[in-house]
């Protein structure tokens, strides 16, 4: 026994530092969910916060999965609430038809998982075929445009069903010619009402950990290095013979299929899901992209923590409600320069503390 | 009857896209980057305009005078500030990034000062609707003078662009940084004057756009800013005519699909145009192609 587990820190002191850093992104939000579990069952959880437990999962997957595409990718894509939209109205879709069919939540829930990622990831690899050809800014204005379309779309969409079958509607709900007894599942601009609230905090840690276990694995894989080196060098990249469309398209469709994911948890934790720009629009995709950025790009353990900090401290600090908004634009363009501003960069290498610390042993070498 | 009205009330819409097209172009042809907080420029404009004028009662010359000299200082500072220090950044992405919080930080600081309820704006354009065909049609003074505006604007442009030194140094930077400033051209303030001609068109753009549609929040900019980037792209970016030319078919698409085809999907419609341009013609109606050298 005591030999196991010497053999096992061994183990874990040689393994490699892709795999130790893995490990403590896992290990943090473990402890944190045990933390919180144990507060709760202490009673010392306010309702604000419960409340809270399954958006913060929401929004730490939302984050992650846009790192992938802004950070690992190196594109910037501005629709990233429109492939959550896609995955919680599938996710919502599937659990109000399959409610009857399927009463027991465990099974009904991660097919509506399955269902929300399929649907995202598909529209994420339909919108990736012909936008990844572009690049930069028009990527980021066709994928703003694609999340726009996705909503309005959704706002005028009617879904019934009855003793026939599904009926399409893109007017109103007597368009779709229901027989008596007929329900309508998607009411246009009133969206889907009455999805089981199958969310739960564990649920939505479980799929963290998933959402994690992917793309920190897709990342330090073949596939995430060949992706990394389409981001530094394209044509440097096509030149060693490696599949541009296909790799992007790989990057893009999981995103958007964790994105759906997120979607979906999202869908399940309220009773009404409508495509609204407050949850579904422009702004929300901005707001993830601030988790990504405050977080580091291409940091996925710091999207975990940004997205989570990002969410809480304006709960908190009631008085700060206001300007939350304020202050999320102030640190998207403070980080920006931070971290990118070449001048900014000169002086943090002169002032950062590996510096400064080598300076002092200097002077001491030289004393 | 009913179309030609269609189409006149498109043509209307369209000469204001192609109003803030022509700023879009003009900073996304010489500075290369798209400027994000365009559409929230305007609204600045019209919340200037709107606070001398109708709460003051100043008459509209000096509202769109000090929105004019206003905006041209913000779009010089936010260039200072936001822009310059990542003009050389490894990623291209980050100067993007930056000015979607620009445009946030505009949209924000408006609706605290402001408040987030719709204003009225009042009409700084003082000429009656003309009639035609015993009322059927009618054409509102702030369209005929929107496509006036936009007119002389673009002509000056092209004149400016093409004649003056300044202009000539513009694409010079626009084509090679590194050359045009061996050649003794001042890149920083030629990109400063850039930025401030831009944002002085967008406090006009402001102004006409509210006098046609008088409701303001601080929200207002920015799907205008976004369709007019459409625009922008549809009539191939960086090239002046292109976005008088983009601005004014998109209003006529977005007008026709509104009244032909759905007026929820009327947005929809809008930016389906731009990916199939950017599909079929990426370098839009009049654009240059350019090759991509290694």
């Amino acid at each position: 026994m005591q030999k196991e587990k010497i053999n096992l820190i061994s183990k874990f002191k040689n393994a490699n530092k892709n795999f130790k850093s893995n490990c403590i992104t896992y290990g943090i939000i473990l402890a944190a969910f045990l933390l919180i579990q144990i507060l709760v069952s202490a009673g010392a959880v306010s309702n604000l916060i419960k409340g809270l437990l399954v958006p913060l999962c929401t929004y730490a997957i939302l984050a992650v999965s846009l790192n992938l595409t802004v950070g690992i990718l190196g594109e910037l894509s501005l629709g990233h609430a429109g492939f959550m939209c896609v995955g919680a109205f599938a996710g919502a879709f599937f659990s109000k038809c399959m409610v009857g069919a399927i009463p027991s939540a465990i099974i009904r829930f991660p097919l509506a998982i399955l269902i929300g990622a399929v649907c995202a990831g598909f529209f994420g690899f339909l919108i990736g075929i012909p936008v990844l050809r572009l690049k930069g800014d028009y990527l980021a204005i066709v994928t703003l445009a694609f999340g726009e379309i996705v909503k309005n779309i959704i706002n005028c969409l009617y879904v019934g069903r009855d003793s026939k079958g599904f009926h399409f509607s893109m007017e109103d709900t007597a368009s779709l010619g229901l027989e008596e007894g007929g329900e309508v599942i998607i009411k246009g601009a009133q969206g889907i009402t009455g999805t089981p609230n199958d969310s739960t905090f564990t649920i939505g840690i479980v799929l963290l950990l998933i959402t994690l276990f992917i793309v920190l694995n897709l990342i330090h894989s073949r596939d995430g290095r060949a992706i990394m080196a389409i981001r530094d060098n394209t044509i440097a990249a096509e030149s060693v013979g490696i599949h541009i469309t296909k790799y992007k398209l790989m990057a893009f469709s999981i995103s958007a299929a964790l994105a759906g994911v997120a979607g979906v948890l999202y869908a399940h934790n309220l009773s009404t899901l409508t495509a609204l720009p407050k949850n579904f629009g422009y702004n929300q995709s901005i707001m993830i992209l601030v988790f990504v950025v405050l977080g580091g790009i291409g940091n996925i353990r710091g999207s975990v923590i940004s997205a989570v900090i990002l969410t809480l401290l304006p709960e908190l600090l009631r008085g700060l409600k206001d300007y939350r908004m304020l202050i999320y634009a102030v640190i998207l363009i403070a980080m920006m320069l931070f971290n990118w501003s070449p001048k900014c960069r000169e002086l943090r290498e002169k002032y950062s503390f590996k510096q400064l610390l080598a300076k002092r042993k200097n002077k001491k070498e030289a004393a | 009857m009913s179309f030609i009205q269609y189409l006149i009330n498109g043509i209307s819409l369209g000469s204001v896209y192609a109003l803030i097209a022509l700023g879009y172009t003009m900073v996304y042809g010489i500075a290369k980057m798209l400027n994000f907080a365009h559409g929230d420029v305007i609204m600045v404009g019209a919340f200037t305009v709107y606070t001398l004028c109708s709460t003051l009662g100043l008459p509209p010359a000096v509202g769109i005078l000090v929105a004019v000299v206003l905006c041209t200082c913000l779009g010089i500072s936010i260039e200072k500030v936001a822009y310059k220090p990542l003009r050389k950044a490894a990623s291209p992405l980050a100067v993007l990034i930056t000015a979607i919080g620009v445009s946030y930080l505009l949209q924000n600081a408006v609706l605290l000062i402001f408040g987030a309820d719709t204003k009225a704006f009042t009409s700084v354009v003082p000429i009656e609707p003309i009639k035609l065909a015993d009322g059927q049609i009618s054409i509102s003074g702030e369209t005929l003078v929107t496509v006036l505006v936009c007119l002389v604007i673009m002509v000056s442009l092209i004149l400016f662009i093409n004649k003056s030194k300044v202009g000539q140094a513009m694409l010079a930077v626009s084509e090679d940084k590194g050359a045009a400033q061996l050649m003794g051209i001042n890149v920083n303030s030629t990109i400063a004057i850039t930025f401030a001609i831009g944002s002085a068109l967008a406090a006009v753009a402001g102004v006409l756009y509210c006098s046609a549609y008088p409701s303001l929040t601080p929200y207002t900019g920015s799907m205008p800013g976004i369709k007019a980037f459409v625009a922008a792209v549809f009539g191939g970016i960086g090239s002046i005519p292109g976005a008088f030319i983009g601005g004014i078919l998109l209003g006529i698409i977005e007008t026709f699909g509104k009244a032909y085809i759905s007026s929820q999907l009327s947005d929809a419609i809008v930016f389906g145009v731009l990916i199939v341009v950017l599909l079929v013609k990426p370098s839009g109606l009049l654009g240059k192609n350019i090759q991509e050298k290694v």
